[in-house]
């Protein structure tokens, strides 16, 4: 816990004096806001992981040589296809099974033995398959004309995708990926499996002190209303700011 | 026949509720299934352990007819308190806090909690030498609780949804060690998962005493147990089931 958290409690505890519930309440909401950041974290870290991954795969989902998009359909069928909690329980508790992995020096040391990083690899991947399945189905509707267009222009194949077809795609998955983003952030909630103090870690924490579960999920509950309205908010502006040419045409 | 069935369980139901306590014997019991050898469950997916005998004796003294249930152990108090059950026979401890929403027994056992750490890895219990160390527990337990009062500013303590998830992170080295009740540690230390590890140092013996948990208002369940526990004891049964499971009596 850090040092913020503790001065927070200790503030909140002198306030609240010895009367119950509100002395539980003062002593442990400081935990639980520290629970929020990390669960913050932990989506807009996976979700920025989750497009770099999604792009590549993407590509070569739409790729016409098997070799590029077999791996690509096979990866993306098993990450939908299978609980995102097996998927954290393999990578944290099923890595760590080998020897092999337990001896991999800083890959162990540094990344596989945190389970911050197991909690950000997983929902990574597990994120990366869904947003590049949404990309794939994007380019698909990219408008065939524009495509036609930057053909009849000459350029490249990389161009074409570099400055029109991605861009445009990313426009089309907007909506779509803020509520992937809302999934993800619900999912991130697995991430108290693997002892992580996040916002449902550390509620589970202080109803394990306190027995106040009715209270302190509600109040969990509540915390992740207002992460995901923010989330919304963002992507509305986004929306309304990547699409400004369609607000001037309509006009 | 379904229907029918369903139909008949609905009247029996119904027809309980109306006798009154004096013939609707049907007390439904909580364990936990994941603290070996108290309550765990075998190959063939039935609920075994020292907690469930000693429920099936306390259940024939009482001449009542038994449903033993799993539930997760972070909500089983929740759980008792939404009438899920009527009883919890789980390894429970009792605590302040926990008094403090359920009603307790009189105790039917002792717990003791114990260091466990690699085999050959020096391994001071104080304050001082655990300094930066990163020890485990189960989450909602005593050793849980020990270790956040006594030693959460020396040490990172993780918290694990059931012990064998702890066993498993010790196993892979995640954790330099681990605080546990005595017995169930001792039994995993005789398990081929548990070879490379040990008891170190002292027993902490807090004065913890295992008990069956009720609902705070219902006294006259309490009494029947107290009563049936004094007969399984009084009568060798108890020593019996005891010997089932270690070598040393643990009343």
């Amino acid at each position: 816990m850090s040092e913020l958290v503790l001065t927070l409690s200790q503030w909140l505890e002198a306030l609240a004096g010895d009367a119950e519930p509100w002395a539980s309440y003062a002593r442990y909401l400081p935990r639980i806001l520290d629970g929020v950041w990390l669960t913050l974290e932990l989506v807009v870290l996976s979700g920025l992981v989750g497009i770099l991954l999604a792009v590549p795969l993407a590509l070569m989902r739409v790729a016409r040589n098997p070799l590029l998009w077999m791996p690509a359909y096979g990866y993306i069928f098993f990450f939908r296809g299978t609980p995102l909690l097996v998927q954290i329980f393999l990578v944290y508790y099923g890595l760590s099974q080998f020897d092999a992995v337990r001896d991999s020096g800083w890959l162990w040391d540094r990344v596989l033995s945190k389970p911050y990083w197991c909690a950000i690899i997983a929902f990574s991947l597990n994120t990366a398959a869904y947003t590049a399945e949404l990309l794939r189905g994007a380019m698909k509707a990219v408008p065939r004309g524009e495509v036609e267009a930057a053909q009849a222009l000459g350029l490249t194949r990389v161009a074409q995708y570099r400055d029109i077809i991605l861009p445009r795609a990313f426009r089309i998955i907007l909506p779509a990926y803020g509520n992937e983003v809302i999934l993800m952030l619900k999912g991130s909630a697995l991430a108290s499996t693997i002892t992580l103090l996040d916002l449902m870690g550390a509620t589970r924490n202080v109803i394990a002190r306190t027995y106040m579960s009715m209270e302190f999920f509600i109040l969990a509950g509540v915390l992740y209303l207002l992460i995901a309205a923010a989330f919304i908010g963002l992507f509305r502006l986004a929306e309304h700011w990547l699409n400004a040419h369609r607000r001037t045409a309509s006009k | 026949m379904k229907i029918s069935k369903t139909l008949t369980a609905l009247l029996l139901a119904g027809a309980a509720l109306f006798a009154g306590n004096a013939q609707a014997d049907r007390i439904r019991i909580a364990t936990e299934g994941a603290y070996a050898p108290f309550n765990f469950v075998d190959a063939s997916g039935q609920l075994q352990g020292f907690d469930v005998d000693i429920a099936k004796a306390l259940c024939e003294k009482m001449q009542a007819d038994c449903d033993i249930v799993a539930q997760d152990w972070d909500g089983i108090i929740p759980g008792l308190q939404a009438r899920r059950y009527d009883a919890i026979i789980a390894s429970m401890s009792i605590t302040p806090e926990r008094q403090r929403v359920v009603a307790f027994t009189n105790p039917y056992y002792s717990n003791v909690l114990a260091f466990i750490g690699p085999k050959g890895v020096e391994f001071g219990t104080d304050a001082d030498s655990l300094k930066g160390k990163t020890l485990g527990a189960q989450r909602a337990t005593i050793a849980g609780q020990y270790l956040e009062d006594t030693l959460g500013r020396s040490v990172t303590v993780k918290l694990y949804d059931t012990q064998d998830n702890a066993y498993l992170d010790l196993a892979a080295g995640r954790l330099d060690g681990m605080v546990s009740d005595k017995f169930p540690a001792y039994d995993w230390l005789q398990s081929d998962a548990g070879q490379g590890f040990e008891f170190k140092g002292e027993d902490i013996d807090i004065d913890d005493k295992i008990a069956i948990a009720v609902r705070r208002q219902d006294n006259a369940l309490r009494e029947r147990l107290n009563k049936a526990l004094a007969e399984i004891l009084e009568d060798g049964t108890y020593a019996e089931i005891n010997a089932r499971y270690f070598p040393f009596p643990i009343y």
